[in-house]
């Protein structure tokens, strides 16, 4: 077998356009999670008893399950109650819903993260907990989840491969097409995987920068 | 003004079905210094975190210059603006330099204006001797200087009262003192204090009472000279003889 390079590249546009809708998807999939994930996870840690039940079953709920499965749910199964969705929108939803529970754990995780006695000294000096919440743990937890959402980020991305599913011509839907008019399987899916490492890369380089410019010593 | 800084009446305090605070009563007069002393786990870090609504209580009250802390119309918020608290682990704020440690409360619970919390802060952070570390992180601050951070962070709110748990417990040697100066500077002044220590020597040189705390119950109270030369009851001299021996 040989590996038929024009074929790669003649396909290196088409791939480019998927790769594009890939991160419209993944991009307005993170802004919608990151709302989502930051009231979850505030939520989680709420001294409030309601707020955190309900936000811990929003968690285990949407982790407990595969996002395909509530890609589904959101494609298929909101027509029925008489919500029709466009494809586009309908993954949007999906996977920022599901980014949303991710994100509320890392989020929970980064406000745990720091110290009791941080809270404790807000408060002695008349803080309310909102606003000790904002201008001292959360600015210490951001910097603490910042790795961990660079993943998110990642694995988000790569899982927007599977909206395909549901028409959406992104970059893993436009390498099947490509396949199916030119058989060049395993050139187009080398082309495609090539695509989304440098979406990863970058967003991984982008990431430890950032950690870098907020980084404080403790 | 009221006619007590800090009133506490019957205090009761439980973890679970652990009474660790058992019907403690204590009064401190303004400008008053009162010394807390007493074996680990006795209680001392858990009635100064009660006194300003750290901890919540089971039974009892608690009046902060005339003022009952739980009262269902007292803002908490308000009251602790009042109290200033200093940790044995300082609890800086190290996303913050110096400077705005102390600045954050004064503008932000005070709403007083950027620059006028500037200015009072520098005051302070003078006053601790650190007026050159304003710019300074936390984390390039030897223990000592911190825990002279942590103090002029309280002042800046100017408390009616300050109450410190253990504040050089967590020290090297040779940064104890300066933080012990600071504190003795404060109690010339006038501020009322209440202080959880185990450094005898600052309890008796600048105390004027001494209260003994054993197993959640207030054992002794009296003057230094009491406490220290002539203590009346049996524990209080046994955990006298094992802390002052070594
Ligand atoms: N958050 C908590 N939950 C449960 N038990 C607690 C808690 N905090 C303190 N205790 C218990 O309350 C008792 C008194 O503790 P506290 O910290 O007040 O003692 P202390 O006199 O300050 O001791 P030390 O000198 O070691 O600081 C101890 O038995 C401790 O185990
Ligand atoms: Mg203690």
């Amino acid at each position: 077998m040989t590996f038929d390079f024009s074929a790669l590249f003649r396909a290196i546009p088409s791939l480019f356009w998927g790769a594009t809708v890939t991160v419209r998807v993944t991009g307005l999939s993170i802004a919608l999670g990151m709302v989502i994930g930051i009231i979850a996870g505030l939520a989680r840690v709420w001294p409030n008893m309601a707020l955190r039940g309900i936000s811990s079953a929003y968690i285990e709920l949407i982790r407990g399950t595969p996002l395909l499965v509530q890609i589904f749910i959101v494609y298929f199964g909101l027509p029925a109650l008489g919500l029709n969705l466009d494809p586009f929108i309908a993954g949007v939803i999906a996977m920022g819903i599901n980014s949303g529970a991710y994100i509320g754990e890392i989020v929970r995780g980064g406000i745990e993260s720091v110290a009791k006695g941080q809270m404790e000294a807000a408060r002695s000096l008349g803080l309310t907990y909102v606003q000790a919440m904002r201008h001292i743990i959360l600015p210490q937890a951001t910097n603490r989840i910042l790795p961990a959402m660079g993943n998110e980020f990642i694995a988000l991305l790569k899982d927007s491969s599977l909206v395909s599913t549901i028409a959406i011509a992104e970059l893993t839907r436009t390498g099947q097409i490509i396949i199916t008019r030119t058989f060049k399987s395993f050139e187009i899916w080398i082309g495609v995987a090539m695509f989304y490492f440098i979406m990863t890369y970058a967003i991984s380089r982008i990431v430890k920068f950032s950690e870098k410019r907020l980084r404080y010593s403790e | 003004m009221s006619e007590w800084a800090v009133e506490v009446k019957n205090l009761r305090k439980s973890f679970d079905s652990n009474l660790v605070l058992d019907d403690v009563s204590l009064r401190v007069h303004f400008g008053e210094v009162v010394a807390i002393i007493g074996a680990s786990g006795s209680g001392k870090s858990t009635f100064l975190r009660c006194l300003n609504g750290i901890e919540d209580i089971q039974g009892g009250e608690i009046l902060i210059d005339g003022v009952n802390i739980h009262a269902p119309s007292v803002n908490l918020n308000k009251v602790r603006q009042s109290i200033g608290m200093i940790f044995q682990s300082f609890n800086l704020f190290p996303h913050m330099n110096v400077i705005n440690n102390l600045v954050l409360a004064p503008v932000k619970v005070k709403k007083m204006s950027q620059k006028e919390a500037e200015e009072i802060s520098l005051k302070f952070l003078n006053k601790v001797g650190l007026g050159e570390k304003a710019q300074a992180s936390p984390s390039q601050l030897s223990g000592g200087q911190k825990q002279r951070v942590a103090i002029a962070r309280a002042l800046a709110m100017s408390p009616k009262v300050m109450m410190f748990d253990e504040p050089t417990s967590a020290l090297d040697p040779e940064t104890v003192k300066d933080v012990l100066d600071v504190m003795k500077e404060l109690a010339i002044e006038g501020m009322t204090m209440v202080v959880v220590t185990h450094e005898m020597g600052f309890a008796r040189e600048v105390a004027d009472r001494v209260v003994f705390i054993d197993n959640g119950k207030i054992v002794e109270i009296g003057t230094p000279q009491e406490i220290f030369y002539s203590p009346r009851n049996e524990r209080t001299r046994m955990f006298l003889s094992k802390v002052i021996n070594i």
